[in-house]
């Protein structure tokens, strides 16, 4: 039978190795794609609509609950667009500490993602420990790297998952130095096992998949930005986070408890990726290097890249951590008193996984009126079908059923979505069909 | 290092999610080179964020992350009982109902319909509901998350073949054996450390804060006597009500709390 008669319907009814829960239908006829949908059905949590009513100072620990895996991004985001609408100026040691900690979780969540999520794909490997036996000072290696991302987020928030360290307008407490110093040495001993990383990720050998695609990516004129800048595009928009309502919309789709958000009416991309696509030129010197050794040319157009992207961005991070500890002092408090005022209050930082924007509308007393909150993965949504449609095609649909399958959850796991993130949504009604 | 009797046959062991955030998973995810060792004792049956996929098989023991919130966890709870020796319910989701269980009581069903632009899509049970609303559950424990140590502590009681320890103890007893200064006393914040579970290491007050409750009640939790503490604070009653209806608002202690501030303060 030729491809141009087949006929084949996959449906992956779990897909393993991603944070929360989804699936893939595929319906191939007459050697044409007939259906594709990402499902996403993990059950929607209602986050924004508890959050009301709840006061400004239990909201970092509130929003830290939509997800395990990032929760600094949605506490650091909450306390950024509150000290704003507050106009709380933060102590230039919290606002260095912040970035420290939220390098932490990028260490942490890159490193889980490379090892144990997406790097057994291209190894013929099941999972993480089917490929410790044929890897294992690899595998060992990232554990480490993710361990010394959980204990830079342990010094400022007592534990990795949920935090407790985050206040609006600074941080509950302060390391002291001797736990800094002790930091210091474990990250500068990192460094080389970064490196080491990044060249073991460039060798992995990746399909040549290449698409046209959007990327968008918070960008700040010094630093290569995680915690702070503005939101800009790949056709050269920028533009400040409470403009984000002007140019990204949101949509609901019956297959779907996420949201599809799209940029003028077209699918985008967020994440590591998309970061060094329109940031590369703000790493540091040593991590360029080692980004030019590893031959990855950008922009790249290849999600593939993605993984080689994570690695990048941990080197990143440590350095970071790194310069930012260099001279550390504690200070006379970790925190600047606040003054709620009523008002609306917008923030954007980059989680692990791409843009989070958080929006809150405040009482004069300090309480939630409204909120909403628009997370990486859907963002990453209908990027994430259309890639399905054009890498499968690419690909060769004449495959078998189980090589296809494999190239779809391969292509998935580049975007690392995390379903319970992109799930917790209370909107209102957007369909504008 | 502490090896029970070499056993030749590993026991099997699955992880299943139900609606949660997937922190209580980074428990063994987050175990580091451990979870390799880990890996080697037991036999990881169906873990479908790290990778095996099989809910089908019975295994030994299944840890139970995440609460019932749809018509089809209806089912899987049943199902995932029927196919485990060991049904053991970890983090706050599971044992209360977990922060979306602040659904409960107040979801209508234009929740959905205002929101959803197709609402038939979108299954949603009204309540969030612990695991032990649904099945027999073994061994519950609380924490929004578990910890490593916490999740470690109880494979190898299994492991060994002992009942897991349950701490049911108050934070306070923690604070005392580190040596914190009591944050309500020294600092006059409305701390919920009386009446909430150890085993998290007393981590909010270790930084100076207050402990918002996210280990869930303890033993003979005193809520009465803390609601009026909080009172003469200067808390509204509605404050009050937000400090126990939050992380595990369906925990009876904290909901049964609230309601008494609820009526008291409709007097």
């Amino acid at each position: 039978m030729t491809d141009q008669q087949r006929s084949v319907a996959i449906h992956v009814p779990v897909l393993a190795r991603v944070e929360g829960e989804g699936a893939l239908d595929l319906r191939i006829e007459d050697g044409d794609i007939a259906e594709l949908r990402l499902r996403i059905f993990e059950p929607p949590r209602f986050f924004e609509k508890f959050l009301e009513g709840r006061h400004y100072t239990e909201i970092p620990d509130m929003v830290a609950r939509i997800c395990g895996i990032c929760p600094v991004a949605y506490q650091v985001t909450a306390a950024q667009a509150l000290e704003k609408l507050f106009g709380v100026e933060l102590d230039p040691w919290a606002r260095d500490m912040r970035r420290v900690f939220y390098c932490g979780e990028w260490i942490q969540s890159h490193s889980l993602h490379i090892h144990l999520l997406a790097a057994p794909d291209f190894f013929g490997c099941n999972n993480a420990i089917e490929l410790a036996r044929i890897a294992p000072e690899e595998v060992r290696r990232g554990l480490r790297i993710q361990a010394l991302g959980n204990e830079l987020m342990d010094l400022f928030g007592a534990r990795s998952v949920h935090p407790v360290g985050v206040r609006i307008g600074g941080f509950h407490g302060a390391p002291s130095l001797a736990r800094i110093q002790a930091m210091r040495e474990k990250l500068r001993a990192a460094l080389p096992e970064a490196e080491a990383l990044i060249r073991w990720a460039a060798a992995i050998p990746m399909p040549q998949d290449d698409q046209a695609f959007v990327s968008v990516a918070t960008h700040h004129p010094t630093d290569y930005a995680i915690e702070r800048g503005q939101i800009a595009v790949s056709d050269g928009l920028r533009i400040e986070a409470d403009a984000f309502d002007a140019h990204f919309a949101e949509q609901h789709v019956p297959h779907s408890t996420a949201l599809f958000s799209t940029y003028h009416h077209q699918p985008y991309l967020v994440g590591p990726l998309a970061r060094l696509n329109l940031n590369h030129v703000r790493l540091p010197e040593q991590v360029r290097a080692l980004l030019t050794e590893s031959g990855l040319a950008l922009p790249s157009r290849n999600l593939f890249h993605s993984l080689l992207a994570r690695a990048v961005e941990i080197l990143l991070a440590l350095h970071e951590a790194l310069r930012l500890l260099d001279g550390y002092r504690v200070p006379d408090s970790p925190w600047v008193p606040v003054t709620p005022r009523a008002g609306v209050a917008i923030g954007c930082t980059e989680a692990p996984r791409g843009l989070l924007w958080h929006r809150y509308e405040m009482d004069g007393e300090g309480r939630v009126v409204n909120a909403r909150i628009v997370p990486p993965t859907s963002q990453n949504q209908g990027r994430i079908e259309e890639d399905l449609r054009l890498s499968l095609l690419n690909f060769g649909l004449d495959h078998p059923d189980d090589a296809l399958r494999l190239h779809c959850e391969k292509v998935i796991r580049n975007y690392d979505p995390c379903i319970s993130c992109a799930t917790h949504f209370l909107r209102f009604n957007l369909d504008r069909a | 290092m502490n090896t029970p009797k070499a056993d030749p046959i590993k026991p099997r062991v699955a992880v299943h999610k139900f609606s949660s955030c997937d922190g209580c998973q980074l428990a063994f995810l987050n175990l580091g080179e451990d979870l390799l060792t880990l890996a080697g004792r037991v036999e990881l049956v169906h873990f479908a964020e790290a990778g095996p996929l099989d809910p089908d098989t019975d295994v030994d023991v299944a840890f139970v992350e995440g609460s019932v919130s749809t018509a089809e966890d209806l089912e899987r709870i049943q199902h995932i009982r029927q196919h485990s020796g060991l049904l053991i319910a970890i983090g706050a989701c599971a044992t209360s109902g977990g922060i979306q269980g602040l659904r409960n009581g107040v979801f209508g069903e234009n929740w959905v319909t205002q929101i959803y632009s197709h609402p038939e899509a979108i299954a949603s049970l009204e309540r969030s509901t612990p695991i032990s609303s649904h099945v027999k559950v073994d061994f519950e424990l609380w924490g929004c998350p578990v910890s490593g140590p916490q999740m470690l502590a109880v494979v190898n009681s299994l492991l060994l073949g002992v009942t897991p320890r349950d701490n049911a103890d108050k934070v306070c007893t923690e604070c005392k054996r580190r040596g914190y200064p009591c944050i309500m006393v020294t600092r006059g914040i409305a701390c919920m450390g009386p009446v909430t579970r150890a085993g998290c290491g007393a981590l909010c007050p270790s930084l100076g804060r207050d402990c918002y409750g996210c280990y869930g009640p303890a033993e003979n939790a005193n809520t009465g006597a803390l609601a009026v503490q909080f009172r003469s604070q200067g808390l509204s009653p509605e404050a009050v009500v937000q400090r126990f209806q939050s992380i595990n608002s369906q925990a009876p202690v904290f909901l049964a709390a609230a309601d008494r501030i609820r009526i008291k303060s409709h007097d």
